[in-house]
């Protein structure tokens, strides 16, 4: 597969590492009451779609960026690719 | 590196030789793309022959007159090549031999090369006497679904009876169990445009294409370029086919953007346009060339793909079409036009199409004698100079080693044997659709051949043009491969002209479907390669394998070297009149990579034997190469896992010497493969709070911590050292083998949880060359080393100190107080070229003291009587709880796997601690993996109380230590357990002791 | 420089450099550069360029880029990360020059002895990488900078003048296997 790497262009997906879905960037509060049944929900629960999926790869053998990729399970094809900094960025995330 | 249509130098495209019989070489005609003048000598099953620069393997045996190369699968039936290309099911043989002997090569796409051997397959003891045989007279009970119903039971018979005699029975080469000695390759490629094939359509493509300047890449699979228009006889513009692509090669060579590859065959469309090739860069050769690779893998990036692999004509089935002889009416023609041979001084030909006609003017054209064209269509032209019969089949065929003549039966319905010793079978084209189904493409009916063409669901990036997207007229081919490179550019912006193309055929085929002879008893074979007749699809369809997928499966169809590329649609034909539904109805062909068969090496590439990954060396490795180390691979690294002494003939002297010596008085261990890794920034303290279970905010600069680091579900994931060298400046340590995870890692926390901390991390592993100095001497070593200015007292430097020092006289380095082996120790690291330099002037300064270097099976024992946690415990189920460092895991700040940590189920009562055993009897080893069952209980998993993870003699002790997991272990010290390894039906008694064996109160690191 | 007494090693081990020469292609071994690595702090981006612009002569160079500048070159590594190189023999202690150019506005790092350093001459090059690695080094322009895999490792590719003059920057410690693997590509192709 080809990743369009928002920084540096088409790169082969040899160069990166899958991890999984995109959720895993939005990391729940530690010091709610119910911490402990939402980190397990954050950590186990994924939705597995056969279609458009939003997924963490990161750009090991590259410039070690995390990227948010939009990919279509079922053709492979990616819509969509962003720097994963920016997609937390954009979920209110920061410190 | 481009290649042109030539042999040995010579242009080709004009005739050569005159036809003048040479020795042995009974049936080889004038003419050709073959070079007469020279003559190349190869042997085939120990007999000497003679061909010519340009033959093929099959093309020279047939020239000799030899056509039975190999015996059937299943049956040992007498086979010779069917076709002229890589569709070949038949004509597989051995080539070459020691070393490089390489099984089910297709002799029709094997270049002839002088000193070629080689050897006919799947036949004992001689290609025409194979007792093997036997299993055609017994074919009753071969038929399709034959190892299903035989083979289910008894099961003893399997393994012992069945097995055996079908792997010598079945199957097709044999390998010569040795090493390849060969080279493989792999590379990248880059292009606009890829043009797969050169025939008609891809020669105009690429002539297109290459005039605009555009990146383009021409993969042929032959090892000369043009594709049919060097089979064939008919004239482009004003000379032949031949001519025409050689021109056409000449110029495309000349333009330094055209990449031609020649003996490249494209074996798979991948996601996103990405292709796969195959070079075969030396397999013409009797031996690569020093350095040279045989094959190169070749992953090429195109952002389009013409695929202009043309047409694979297909047999009609009859009863004994299987005998040597009978081939496909193209490929005799091809052998007669391109190779100047003919399987036959009188041939036949069985057609449903004007195609095959083609191949009796051909023939008749170079001086063969044509016995007869038995024409399926009743009506139609008549061709003169042969006896036309129309409205005829062919019914059965006689020769039991090659083919002595035919059965017709004619319109009449009276049957006629016709002498011949060879036939052409043309049952109509299809188009070479085979990438366009690599990405789940489904090709599509066209009623007009007769046969799929690609669907609308191809490849992306991918373009169809000629025969291959059904245009089967030469001129056809020339107009679509032109108008596929234009439109194929023109989507990348790239504006072309249509090359100038020359006048050329449009005859149609004519082609009217007849699938299969329904006449007689006997076998008509379908799929040659597998023994796959039309009776086993009958049998499949009765036995309700009617689907298309299940029909291959239960007979065989279509697997093995030549996916079915000949056979494919005469099966599904047959199931299609059996289940009374159209072809397109009953299924598709659909094909999988790689388009012919890939040797495991070449996908190997270089990564073999000690290639097979990169070896990383440590700063000391040539220093401990020197003194004659035992190396042990870490990951990628090689590490000194011992150093033997003169005299010591046992890993144990050597092992029990290194840590008594480091104990009593002072060891050095390379320690630089540990992952280290740079954490620096305003929130860096922040950053490795929230990385780590235990607080690193309020570390000292100056001081060093142990790190727990947790993964989000509360399983330990790593653990290290950090030390602070400034306010915003950490070096974090890591395992040697979870470096790369660790800072994988830190960086998803870095960029995806906590996108604004100011924190910066580069890994420094290879920058620092750090060794261990552990021992009560090790201070005094030190101080031979550090320059006098830093002051590396106890109480200057404690336990836990670090600092940015000089040694030898002003090199900058680093200072770690830190411990593995539980002695007073250090760690001390200088940039890695002065690495060699450093443990040279270390064991040197340490020789008054009687310094060892010690390697990993010493740090290991030192580190299992200290009772330290390693791998063997960090082993991805255990929890800070489990390791005994519950009470690091801070609840005042949030840190991955600290929330998860707290689940109820990582904190019953009994949850399984960390500790230490001993031996009952002191004299007996322990067992790593052993697993813990209380005294008079029975050893099964119910009863489990806990594993063993870490064994050592420990020589300061006298005996055996262990580490491990014991359920309640913290409140069961003191107790006698059985630890049973089941695996060799042994258990030992041990005793529940503190995991730390040596110095528990660590006097002795803070010395 | 510092004046102690331990000699330094060679990456491949040897006394000399290693230079491997085919025709058309040289392969040489090159220890005489000193790297450190240089990283913005958070919201310093205005900072850096102007520190970086005064210290190196040159502005940080984009993704997929390089700069150089008399003694020094740069190129870039990852977002807000480049690494800064200059002659060994006058910038051994790279990282504290660096460090004292750009102040608290970047994280500096020793990386001088991270690497093994390749140079790559001659218009056979594109011939030897096209075995090695993805890169299109055949079209590649000159100034252009990026990581990538050869041979299992992650290694930089850098190009001084397009089609012939290259640069390689693997991991030290796999000196010698990276060595092996461009020789190997390099017999393989001329």
């Amino acid at each position: 597969m080809i990743i369009n790497h928002p920084l540096l262009g088409p790169r082969d997906s040899q160069e990166f590492i899958y991890l999984g879905d995109a959720n895993l960037i939005e990391r729940p509060d530690w010091q709610a009451a119910n911490a402990v049944e939402t980190f397990h929900d954050y950590l186990y629960l994924r939705d597995n779609p056969a279609g458009e999926h939003r997924e963490l790869w990161y750009h090991e053998q590259g410039d070690r960026s995390w990227l948010v990729v939009t990919r279509n399970t079922v053709t492979h094809e990616i819509s969509k690719v962003e720097l994963a900094r920016d997609v937390a960025r954009s979920k209110g995330r920061s410190k | 590196m481009n290649q042109m249509n030539r042999i040995n130098g010579q242009p080709l495209g004009g005739a050569h030789g005159t036809g003048v019989p040479r020795p042995g070489q009974v049936n080889r005609l004038a003419g050709g793309q073959i070079d007469h003048a020279k003559t190349l000598t190869f042997r085939f099953d120990g007999k000497s022959f003679q061909g010519h620069p340009g033959d093929t393997l099959a093309s020279a045996l047939l020239a000799n007159g030899v056509r039975l190369m190999g015996r059937s699968f299943k049956y040992h039936r007498p086979r010779g090549p069917l076709t002229s290309g890589s569709e070949e099911p038949n004509a597989l043989v051995e080539l070459r031999s020691g070393a490089r002997q390489e099984p089910n090569t297709r002799a029709t796409v094997a270049e002839l090369f002088d000193g070629l051997e080689a050897t006919s397959q799947n036949r004992w003891p001689s290609l025409s006497f194979d007792a093997m045989a036997i299993n055609d007279r017994l074919s009753t009970f071969l038929t399709a679904g034959f190892y299903y119903k035989t083979f289910m039971w008894p099961k003893a018979f399997w393994e012992k009876l069945y097995e055996p005699i079908i792997r010598r029975a079945a199957g097709l080469g044999s390998l010569s169990m040795e090493t390849d000695p060969d080279l493989y390759d792999k590379g990248f490629l880059h292009a606009d445009l890829l043009v797969v094939g050169s025939g008609a359509a891809g020669l105009a493509a690429a002539l297109t294409a290459g005039r605009t300047g555009a990146q383009v890449i021409l993969a042929e699979e032959d090892f000369l370029f043009g594709g049919r228009l060097i089979a064939e006889s008919y004239r482009l513009g004003a000379g032949s086919g031949a001519d025409w692509a050689a021109a056409a090669i000449a110029e495309l060579a000349s333009l330094p953007n055209v990449r031609l590859m020649s003996r490249t065959t494209v074996i798979g469309a991948f996601e996103h346009g990405i292709t796969g090739a195959v070079e075969r860069v030396s397999d013409h050769l009797a031996q690569p060339a020093a350095g040279k690779p045989r094959q190169i893998l070749w992953r090429i990036y195109a952002k389009r793909t013409l695929l202009c692999a043309g047409a694979i004509e297909r047999p009609i089935p009859f009863e004994n079409n299987d005998r040597p002889g009978i081939l496909l009416a193209g490929a005799i023609r091809a052998y007669a036009n391109r190779w100047a041979a003919t399987p036959g001084k009188t041939v036949a030909i069985f057609t449903n199409n004007d195609d095959g006609l083609r191949t009796a003017t051909d023939l008749m054209d170079k001086g063969v004698s044509v016995a007869a064209v038995i024409d399926t269509r009743p009506e139609g032209k008549t061709l003169a100079g042969t006896t036309h019969l129309k409205g005829a089949t062919v019914i059965d065929s006689a020769g039991r080693l090659g083919l002595t003549g035919i059965t017709v039966r004619l319109g009449t319905g009276e049957t006629r044997q016709i002498a011949c010793t060879a036939l052409g079978v043309s049952g109509g084209w299809n188009p070479n659709v085979h990438l366009t189904c690599h990405q789940r493409g489904r090709p599509v009916w066209d009623a007009k051949i007769a046969a799929f063409v690609p669907g609308a669901d191809l490849p992306p990036g991918m373009s169809v043009a000629g025969a291959a997207m059904g245009d089967l007229t030469t001129s056809g081919a020339l107009a679509s491969g032109a108008a596929g490179a234009v439109a194929a550019l023109d989507a990348l912006g790239i504006t072309a002209k249509t090359a100038d193309l020359p006048e050329a055929e449009d005859a149609p085929v004519n082609v009217t479907p007849f699938w299969y002879v329904k006449h007689g008893k006997g076998r008509a074979w379908i799929d040659q390669q597998n023994d796959v007749t039309v009776k086993d699809v009958k049998l499949a369809h009765q036995e309700g394998y009617r689907s298309v997928e299940h029909l291959k499966r239960y007979t065989t169809l279509g697997m093995a070297t030549d996916q079915g590329k000949t056979s494919n649609m005469a099966g599904l034909a047959v199931m299609a009149e059996l289940t009374s539904k159209s072809i397109p109805a009953t299924g598709t062909t659909i094909f999988r990579p790689p388009y012919t068969p890939v040797p495991i090496a070449t996908f190997a590439g270089r990564s073999a034997g000690k290639d097979f990954r990169p070896v990383r060396q440590t700063p000391s490795h040539k220093w401990a190469a020197e003194q004659g180390a035992v190396f042990v691979e870490v990951g990628m690294w090689k590490r000194t896992q011992w150093l033997p002494r003169p005299g010591e003939t046992h890993w144990r002297q050597s092992v029990d010497r290194e840590v008594l010596a480091t104990r009593n008085s002072v060891g050095i261990c390379d320690v630089t493969t540990l992952g280290k890794i740079d954490v620096q920034g305003t929130d860096a303290a922040e950053f490795l709070n929230r990385v780590y279970a235990n607080p690193f905010a309020k570390l000292a600069v100056g001081k060093v911590r142990y790190g727990l680091m947790l993964r989000e579900d509360g399983m330990a994931m790593d653990d290290g050292t950090t030390a602070r060298l400034a306010e915003d400046h950490f070096v974090t340590t890591t395992t040697t083998a979870n470096a790369v995870g660790v800072y994988r890692h830190m960086e998803f926390c870095r960029q995806c949880l906590w996108p604004d901390l100011d924190v910066q991390i580069i890994s420094t592993t290879e920058a620092w060359a750090q060794f261990s100095v552990a021992g009560p001497n090790a201070r005094k070593l030190l101080q031979k080393i550090v320059d006098p200015e830093h002051d590396i007292s106890n109480e200057a430097f404690p336990y836990m100190a670090c600092g940015e020092i000089t040694v030898c006289g002003g090199l900058r380095a680093r200072l770690f107080r830190i411990s593995f082996s539980g002695e007073l120790a250090y760690e001390i690291a200088v940039p890695t070229r002065y690495g060699d330099g450093l443990i040279r002037a270390m064991v040197e300064a340490g020789k008054q003291y009687d310094a060892v270097v010690y390697g990993t099976e010493a740090l290991g024992v030192m580190r299992i009587e200290k009772g330290h946690a390693a791998g063997n415990e960090l082993n991805g189920t255990t929890t800070a709880r489990n390791l005994g460092m519950a009470g690091m895991v801070s609840k005042k700040k949030d840190a991955i796997g600290s929330t998860l940590s707290e689940r109820e189920g990582l904190n019953r009562g009994d949850v399984l601690a960390l500790v230490g055993f001993r031996p009952v009897d002191r004299s007996r080893p322990l067992v790593a993996g052993s697993h813990f069952i209380n005294v008079g209980a029975e050893a099964t998993a119910a009863n489990d109380q806990g594993y063993m993870t870490s064994v050592a003699f420990s020589p300061n002790l006298g005996h055996s230590v262990g580490l491990g997991f014991l359920k309640s272990g913290g409140a069961r010290k003191g107790e006698t357990l059985r630890a049973v390894n089941p695996l060799n039906n042994e258990e030992v008694e041990v005793e529940v002791v503190s995991a730390h064996f040596i110095d528990p109160e660590g006097d002795r690191l803070r010395a | 420089m510092p004046d102690h007494s331990l000699a330094p090693l060679l990456p491949l081990g040897g006394a000399t450099p290693r230079r491997d020469t085919f025709a058309g292609l040289t392969i040489t071994e090159n220890p005489d550069v000193a790297i450190a690595s240089v990283a913005c702090r958070m919201g310093r981006d205005a900072d850096l360029a102007k520190a970086a612009a005064a210290l190196f002569g040159a502005a940080l160079p984009g993704p997929g880029q390089m700069a150089a500048k008399g003694d020094w070159a740069l190129f870039w590594t990852g977002p807000g990360q480049w690494m800064a190189t200059a002659p060994f023999a006058t910038h051994e202690d790279i990282s504290r020059i660096v460090k004292a150019g750009l102040g608290d506005a970047a994280s500096v790092t020793e990386q001088t002895d991270a690497w093994v350093r390749f140079d790559i001459d001659g218009a056979r090059a594109p011939d030897m990488f096209e075995r090695l690695c993805i890169l299109d080094t055949r079209r590649m322009a000159a100034g252009s900078a990026n990581r990538t895999m050869i041979e299992h490792l992650g290694a930089f590719v850098l190009c001084h003048r397009a089609g012939e003059a290259f640069s390689v920057l693997g991991p030290r410690s796999a000196a010698a296997s990276l060595h092996h693997a461009l020789v190997a590509a390099a017999t393989s192709a001329i």
